[in-house]
């Protein structure tokens, strides 16, 4: 199974991060007095990390479920912008389709958007692959901090930023990857300028909003320095 | 709300809000062929994508009181070393990861 190997390679990054976020998800829900089946099923369901984190407490307090779709809305609004690179790939994907967008994160995307193919791989088997080991590797977490929690007394606390880190190698390998320089400086850009004015918790979604007209307001000069054709 | 299936409610509204979300983009554009911009925009999205997804990742850090962003700053300085010379995905998350990692429980 080359297909399987190759897409263990390009997730071992995403293990990590997903092994101890995970684990310490299933901590928090146990703590919280959830068992290991609605913990579990968290994790396979849901599947939004940061989502599941905020979840805990506000199920503990006995949150709506309108306030609850509300902050699901919020939190993971940014999914939206993940899927139009996806479209044309996925739907030539079959009975894989559905699983593909479900399971679609943010590391999952990353890994998407940036993995080079070897020769030989068969692209469809091998995305399906990297998303459901990636799937796995998060309920696993979870599993095992739901059971074992009160056991694992290692102190791993900064672990995320592998995430961070892992997002960040993306970054350098677009910026060598691409000739334009526009989507890179739009979004730090509309960031900063997001952040400075909106603040930390609110800046996300503008800012992706405005990166998205940014860049089709930019598409000749992209279009031009990347050689897209015409088509 | 009964006790035991609050949480299952729980977990079947944000599930599918979720699943909403990621869906959106597939569900608009169906089985159409895609509008030229569209596919414009997912080969110039992600690399936008990404780099806010980076400072997004970095909100929490403050600058203004101890250690200053220190940790934050070093560690992903030293990711764009090594990815930029060593070309190492593996070495460039590792190293990075240790090094925030010790940097918050010294500072």
């Amino acid at each position: 199974m080359k297909e399987l190997r190759f897409a263990v390679k390009n997730t071992i990054p995403i293990f990590f991060t997903y092994l101890f976020i995970g684990i310490a998800f299933g901590i928090l829900m146990t703590d919280a007095g959830y068992g290991v089946l609605l913990t579990t099923a968290s994790s396979l369901f849901i599947y939004a990390g940061s989502m599941q984190l905020v979840m805990v407490p506000m199920m503990t307090s006995g949150a709506s479920l309108l306030s609850l779709a509300v902050m699901a809305f919020f939190i993971n609004a940014r999914h939206i912008f993940y899927g139009i690179g996806f479209i044309e790939k996925f739907r030539k994907m079959g009975w894989k389709y559905p699983y593909m967008i479900w399971t679609l994160t943010d590391e999952t995307y990353s890994i998407l958007c940036s993995v080079k193919y070897d020769e030989g791989i068969d692209e469809a088997k091998a995305s399906f692959l990297i998303a459901m080991l990636n799937h796995l590797y998060w309920i696993f977490g979870s599993f095992i901090g739901a059971c074992a929690g009160q056991f694992l007394n290692v102190d791993m606390r900064g672990i995320e930023f592998s995430a961070t880190a892992f997002f960040l190698v993306v970054v350098v390998n677009q910026w060598r990857e691409y000739r334009t320089r526009l989507p890179f400086l739009t979004a730090a850009v509309s960031a900063l300028g997001f952040y400075l004015l909106l603040g930390k918790e609110h800046f996300l979604i503008p800012t992706l909003v405005s990166c998205l007209a940014a860049l089709v307001f930019l598409r000749k000069p992209v279009e031009k320095r990347e050689g897209m054709t015409d088509e | 709300m009964n006790n035991t299936m609050y949480p299952v409610a729980a977990i079947g509204v944000i599930t599918v809000v979720t699943l909403a979300l990621r869906g959106f983009p597939f569900l608009l554009f169906g089985n159409r062929p895609l509008p030229k911009t569209v596919r414009y925009l997912g080969k110039a999205l992600p690399p936008a994508i990404m780099t806010v997804l980076v400072i997004y990742c970095l909100r929490d850090t403050s600058f203004s009181q101890a250690p200053y962003g220190i940790p934050e700053l070093a560690a992903c300085a030293l990711v764009v070393i090594l990815q930029v010379i060593r070309k190492n995905m593996y070495l460039s998350i590792i190293a990075g990861t240790v090094c925030y990692m010790v940097l918050i429980r010294v500072m």
